[in-house]
């Protein structure tokens, strides 16, 4: 083998293992209507791979297959291949629960529990067995909430509900409460959407914290908020993936001429 | 001509009076060469709500305060003398008006004239046997006073019944006139028909809050009375209920309430489980299909009359409780017991938990299911961690309001329980309950005048009482749980 076929298989093998979640040909149909059609999308370890496109292109759908969320929903169904690591989660024998598990999620509007704040955290370990005594408890609040930015806001009222706190930090607070779970995966459903200007700011600050330590996939309807804070992105359109790619790349010389219409805001 | 016959002459009147008040308005704009203030329509519909409820309205008011005004000016008359011994002036009149009725009927047959009937006495015709023939029964004979009464009472009420007629179509028609006289381009007959239905509306609900008033104030009135006769302090602390019919009574309100706690009891230890858990079932695990099966199946069983269930209960689950478990536990041999009443009023509350607590379980935002599974829970760790505890306020209010009416039920606890009041705790023993106390205290015939049947007004006070206190708790309890996600 020649050093340059050598080096490139070395290279294709580096990629390969950078590559934490890959969908192959993934279709999804509500009832009748197919709402994604055969979607091959990479997503690659520690970093934020964002999803665009106007509402109703699929990139919710597409995310919601990634922790097959998508289960919840009767008359959804899902073909294709998603792999974690290599391993297909729609197989028979993978436990949902576990996945789940690996695969945390955020969602578009803040949903804490109305339980306490603290309670809110520790619900994830509790149900996996990872916590069990008082003081692992408070060991996984602590860090949560610490990693989630929130920790020096609600210290001091940790056994308040945590649907007091402001819409925010309601958010951030869902963060923590995914992290708590220790996933290795954090699929994110348009979590700014719902906030104001600085509470996005600090999700987003936020996110790129994350990316150190966690795989990202977001969902946002907002150009800069993709820009600012992912290293890949995916233009959907109409149920198909457009096109994907660096973020620096996607932003400034997209191959597609609906991508660049929708980034330069021509339409969607 | 009878109230129906007016109210239906009234109604067409409004009709031909929204005819004619279109039309007048109409004409008047065509004439004038202005545009109307509101829509045609409107001006029709003022005309006919001035023609129809001024009218309706004197004639509800006058049916209501005729029987009275006559009843007081007839039973004047009435010379004690023929009042029996031991009675009241008020059964007497009970005669006079069913003999008066009697003449009616007599006259509709034909064979008897109006002035035949005039002369018609009572120590000269047998009156008895020829209202008979009618069909009116009589206890005895008709004292000459008595049938005099009654037939002043029939010429009085058939006079004043043609004066409503008359009075009623007079308002009708002139309330029409003015309405209609008054139509001109530029009335704002949009605005009087809007103030006309909000007044109606309005007065609907007062009808609802002033019975409510209505029923508290004479409970409270004959409650008073009976605590006058009878001491407070051992009604409701005194722990023997015997009431005698010749005086000498004891009635102690704790046996009865036991009965009514141990009976609820039992039923919603049997409802809410089985209730919340359908509930539980068809909000979150069952599809679709069956689910719009299963939950106006389920609903049938609200619409069953309580009678049926307390049929259910005295033929098939009484019996049956007692033959295989009571009697082969040595607990009794009655089959009317707290067991039958609860269980079979048990059955009938599951349709109040479950209906009400789905609805509350569905209330419960999606986003919390999602939040829940996003973190990796089971369908039965969201339901128990999340759901539940999310919807429990209102699942406490539905409790409640099952709970309410489990002590307000009489029938099922008549043909389950029995009638015997009791301070037992073996629930295979018969027992009774404060609803069951007042019907038995109340039928028979009595005059409200002893502490034997005013006892029922204090049953019933104090049953009011404490089934609003829970109602108001429900309600607190749901209007609290609202305001959590908003």
């Amino acid at each position: 083998m020649s050093e340059a076929a050598t080096e490139k298989a070395v290279d294709a093998a580096i990629e390969e293992s950078a590559i934490k979640m890959r969908g192959t040909d993934v279709s999804v149909f509500y009832g009748e209507k197919q709402a994604l059609f055969d979607v091959n999308l990479d997503v690659r370890k520690n970093s934020v791979t964002a999803l665009i496109g106007p509402s109703g292109c699929g990139k919710s759908t597409f995310l919601r297959c990634l922790n097959r969320m998508n289960d919840t929903i009767d008359i959804c169904r899902v073909n294709g291949e998603v792999t974690l690591d290599g391993e297909n989660i729609y197989a028979p024998m993978i436990d949902v629960v576990e996945l789940r598990a690996r695969v945390g999620m955020v969602f578009q509007k803040p949903n804490p529990f109305p339980k306490s704040i603290y309670e809110n955290i520790v619900y994830g370990p509790r149900i996996h067995g990872q916590v069990s005594t008082r003081a692992e408890m408070d060991e996984v609040v602590e860090r949560s909430l610490i990693k989630a930015g929130l920790f020096n806001e609600v210290k001091d009222r940790l056994q308040e509900p945590g649907t007091g706190l402001s819409g925010g930090q309601q958010q951030r607070l869902c963060i923590a409460r995914a992290i708590a779970v220790s996933p290795e995966v954090i699929l994110m459903d348009e979590p700014c959407s719902a906030l104001d200007p600085i509470a996005t700011a600090k999700v987003e600050e936020l996110i790129d914290e994350l990316r150190v330590n966690y795989t990202i996939v977001i969902v946002t309807h907002s150009m800069q908020q993709a820009a600012r804070v992912s290293q890949r992105t995916a233009m959907f359109h109409l149920g198909y993936l457009v096109e994907e790619g660096d973020t620096d790349k996607m932003f400034t010389n997209p191959d597609n001429k609906l991508t660049q219409d929708y980034i330069t805001g021509r339409f969607g | 001509m009878t109230p129906g016959t007016i109210a239906i002459i009234v109604l067409i009147l409004a009709a031909i009076g929204y005819v004619l008040g279109r039309r007048r308005a109409l004409q008047a704009a065509k004439r004038e060469g202005v545009k109307l203030h509101s829509l045609p329509g409107y001006y029709g519909e003022s005309v006919a709500l001035f023609t129809a409820v001024p009218a309706l309205f004197l004639m509800a008011a006058w049916l209501f305060l005729q029987p009275i005004v006559i009843e007081s000016s007839i039973s004047a008359k009435i010379p004690d003398s023929v009042v029996p011994e031991g009675g009241a002036k008020s059964l007497v009149m009970v005669d006079v008006r069913r003999i008066s009725d009697g003449l009616g009927l007599i006259l509709a047959q034909g064979d008897v004239s109006e002035s035949e009937l005039v002369d018609m006495r009572a120590d000269l015709t047998n009156v008895r046997s020829r209202l008979a023939e009618v069909g009116v029964a009589l206890g005895s004979d008709v004292a000459p006073a008595v049938f005099e009464a009654a037939k002043s009472y029939r010429e009085f009420d058939s006079i004043a019944s043609s004066v409503r007629n008359v009075a009623v179509i007079v308002v009708a028609l002139a309330f029409a006139f003015w309405a209609w006289s008054r139509i001109t381009p530029k009335m704002r007959a949009r605005n009087i028909t809007e103030t006309f239905i909000k007044a109606l509306l309005m007065g609907s609900s007062l009808v609802a809050i002033l019975t409510t008033v209505g029923i508290v104030a004479s409970l409270l009135f004959e409650s008073l009375q009976f605590f006058q006769l009878y001491p407070a302090s051992e009604f409701y602390f005194s722990t023997v209920w015997n009431p005698q019919f010749r005086g000498g009574s004891d009635f102690g309100f704790l046996p009865l309430l036991w009965g009514t706690l141990y009976v609820s009891f039992v039923a919603l230890l049997v409802a809410v489980p089985i209730g919340l858990m359908i509930a539980i079932y068809l909000a979150e695990y069952s599809g679709r299909a069956l689910r719009s099966f299963a939950k106006p199946a389920i609903e049938v069983l609200a619409g069953i009359p309580t009678i049926v269930y307390g049929l259910f209960a005295l033929i098939t689950v009484g019996p049956f409780l007692r033959d295989w478990i009571a009697q082969p536990l040595g607990l009794g041999t009655s089959s009317a017991s707290v067991m039958t009443a609860g269980l079979v009023m048990g059955i009938m509350l599951i349709p109040f938990i479950s209906s009400l607590s789905d609805d509350i379980i569905n209330a419960v935002p999606q986003a919390m299911r999602d939040g829940s599974y996003g973190l990796g829970a089971t369908q039965s760790e969201t339901i128990k961690q999340v759901i539940l505890p999310a919807a429990l306020p209102g699942i406490v209010g539905a409790f409640l309001l099952a709970a309410s009416r489990a002590i307000g039920e009489t029938m099922i606890v008549v043909m389950g329980a029995g009638a015997a009041a009791r301070l037992d705790l073996n629930p295979f023993e018969a027992m009774t309950t404060v609803t069951v106390k007042i019907v038995s205290q109340l039928t028979g015939d009595t005059e409200f005048a002893s502490p034997e049947t005013l006892v029922a007004f204090a049953l019933g006070l104090t049953l009011f009482v404490f089934t609003l206190g829970l109602n108001v708790l429900a309600l607190y309890i749901v209007r609290k749980y609202r305001e959590q996600y908003e």
